[in-house]
């Protein structure tokens, strides 16, 4: 249960525009296998920002990033792209899914961009992942045909179609309603239990936060609590 | 496999906007087909037109000139060798117009490689007599077969056949010009005067007539046996060798050649005709012009769609790369939207102006002085659809390469942030 999944080191950031503002002061902390961390804070605190510099996609930042014990920073774009391709499964608020594919390609491209399993595999992962979360009937729906609560279950079964090390989350509960954002938590806290999958999201939503087995808490730029 | 999961997204942006690609691919559908039938027009244009003088013109002329010796005996005088001469009232020389010994330069020509063929000539200036009005003119003295074969001497002759030069003592195919003028018609008998002042008549079998009128005011044609007897000359007299060359591009070399070899005046098509070739290569470059022109206005429209999807696809593209896909996949997805754009819109292209070629050589155009011509010229040639298909596949690479690169440049935080 030891094994370190993902670690910052006197992680710093700060926007220059316009003027120069500290958003990140001297973040470190690690996340071990198997937990379930939530990061809460008020709004403009940067947690947002700190999950895009633990999430790769945003580069430009100091300190250090460990994903899988392996150094992050100064990567070529291809190879943080293959980071997140392969280890990292995203849920957002705005659910995100490609309006012009169906539930089912929604779920298999990140599995078909991996290219470790034929495209038949990849296709009865998804159908597997979308099973287990009961929403196998819409798998050849458009992806704009489908309710809101429906759209994040997609974006979850996407998220671990590459069985990724960790799930990182932005406010997945943001835009759902009380049901949809309980039906949510359930599947993260199912992962969780039932296949020891690490998550690490971040919410401002107490009730969901209060029901992790770990809190960080931030406020300007820093971590307060954890 | 990667490059079908790239193929895959890109078909799935290019028809969840089928309109717009659409209109981008008409775009070059439009400029390709213009571009592919206005060279073939130009072309079958120019080829008309050059065809006017070029297929009746000789690449090579063999005769001799009349002009003053240039070997003048002061010259040759071993006392004034250094010095500066000045001749004044120098004439010409009397040269025969004969080509000296032709049986022997005519077998020699016939064993160039260089030379596609030959065809003797004699011309000689005569009076058409008319009543009491007298007609200059020229009597062309020419070997039916090999100036039909050479000169394509058939197509220009419409009434009456050209054979019969031959088959007919005595005959004559004027130009139509001149037979309008002398009121002869096939069958009746015109009187001519030679420069001796030898009468002789011959009998019209037939009207010339090659597109310009004042060539065919003027001209009229009998066979050589014909023209020899007129004169009064022997037959192996010929005052002009024709040569048309394998390369119309070694007439003045050969020229050169072939005046110091046989000892005659030799002039090449080149310098006789050079403005047929400016013109041609001016036309040509305007079509050029015109049709590239087109293809980069159409590029500009495939640019622009491109753009549109970019912004329009903002999130999608985010979501590509928050999900692993990296910079150069998203470039790659656009840049095979674009070249399928190119090519679907070019192979389209070219099959409608392949059609649209074939209309205009439906559409009929008669001009009197193009008796052959019944229908616009179209020249189909498959060197111009290679160029359309590659100028298709370049201006389509180009415009559709600074939005893919822009689509890879997208960063995904601004946009998964903005929200």
């Amino acid at each position: 249960m030891n094994d370190t999944i993902l670690e910052a080191r006197n992680i710093q950031k700060s926007f220059d525009d316009p003027v120069k503002v500290q958003v990140l002061k001297d973040i470190s902390f690690k996340i071990d296998k198997g937990e379930f961390v939530s990061v809460i804070g008020k709004s403009g605190c940067g947690k947002s920002t700190l999950l895009y510099i633990l999430s790769t996609m945003d580069t430009i930042y100091d300190g250090d990033l460990l994903i899988d014990n392996q150094l992050m920073n100064g990567r070529k774009e291809v190879e943080l792209a293959r980071v997140r391709n392969e280890k990292i499964g995203f849920v957002f608020q705005f659910h995100y899914l490609l309006n012009e594919f169906n539930v089912l390609k929604n779920v298999m491209l990140p599995g078909l961009k991996l290219g470790k399993f034929s495209a038949k595999e990849v296709e009865e992962h998804a159908m597997e992942q979308l099973k287990k979360l009961g929403i196998d009937h819409l798998s050849h729906k458009m992806a704009g045909q489908i309710s809101g609560g429906e759209k994040q279950r997609v974006a979850i079964a996407r998220a671990l179609i590459n069985q990724p090390l960790i799930i990182m989350g932005d406010e997945p509960t943001g835009n759902l309603d009380k049901r949809n954002s309980e039906i949510v938590f359930e599947i993260f806290s199912q992962l969780k239990e039932e296949f020891n999958q690490t998550l690490l999201i971040v919410t401002h939503d107490l009730d969901f936060s209060g029901k992790c087995s770990r809190v960080i808490e931030m406020e300007d730029g820093r971590i307060i609590r954890q | 496999m990667n490059i079908r999961l790239i193929i895959s997204i890109a078909g799935s942006l290019l028809f969840a906007r089928l309109k717009q690609t659409a209109v981008a691919a008409i775009g070059v559908t439009f400029s390709i087909m213009m571009f592919v039938t206005l060279l073939s027009f130009m072309s079958g244009l120019n080829d008309l037109l050059d065809g006017l003088i070029l297929n009746r013109t000789a690449h090579v002329r063999l005769y001799n000139e009349i002009k003053p010796n240039p070997e003048q005996p002061l010259n040759l005088s071993e006392a004034y060798k250094n010095a500066h001469n000045f001749i004044r009232s120098v004439k010409s020389s009397n040269k025969r117009k004969e080509i000296y010994d032709n049986a022997s330069i005519m077998k020699s020509l016939l064993h160039d490689p260089n030379v596609r063929g030959i065809a003797p000539r004699i011309t000689a200036p005569v009076f058409f007599n008319d009543g009491a009005i007298e007609i200059t003119g020229s009597i062309n003295g020419i070997d039916v077969e090999a100036e039909g074969k050479l000169f394509f001497f058939n197509d220009y002759v419409t009434d009456g056949h050209p054979t019969d030069l031959k088959n007919v003592s005595n005959s004559i195919i004027l130009g139509k010009g001149l037979a309008q003028t002398l009121l002869a018609e096939i069958g009746d008998v015109v009187q001519v005067t030679t420069s001796e002042g030898e009468r002789f008549p011959l009998k019209v079998v037939g009207y010339f007539q090659s597109g310009l009128l004042d060539y065919d005011k003027v001209q009229s044609f009998a066979s050589i046996t014909t023209a020899q007897k007129l004169l009064g000359k022997s037959n192996s007299y010929i005052t002009d060798i024709q040569i048309k060359l394998h390369d119309i591009n070694l007439a003045p070399a050969k020229a050169i050649e072939y005046e110091q070899r046989f000892g005659v005046d030799a002039e090449d098509i080149k310098t006789a005709n050079a403005q047929f070739e400016t013109g041609s290569s001016v036309r040509t470059i305007i079509s050029y012009a015109v049709g590239v022109t087109l293809l980069i206005v159409s590029g500009f429209g495939i640019y622009n769609i491109l753009n549109m999807m970019i912004y329009e696809k903002m999130e999608s593209i985010a979501i590509l790369k928050a999900t692993g896909f990296a910079g150069k996949d998203v470039q790659r997805v656009f840049m095979f939207i674009a070249l399928s754009i190119g090519v679907v819109g070019g192979m389209l292209g070219l099959f409608f102006g392949f059609l649209l070629s074939l209309g205009i050589d439906q559409i009929p155009f008669n001009t009197a002085s193009l008796p052959t011509i019944k229908t616009f010229p179209i020249r189909y040639n498959p060197v111009f659809y290679g160029i359309g298909a590659i100028f298709s596949f370049i201006t389509t690479f180009l415009a559709g390469y600074l939005p893919a690169r822009k689509a890879s440049m997208v960063d995904p935080v601004v946009i998964l942030r903005g929200k």
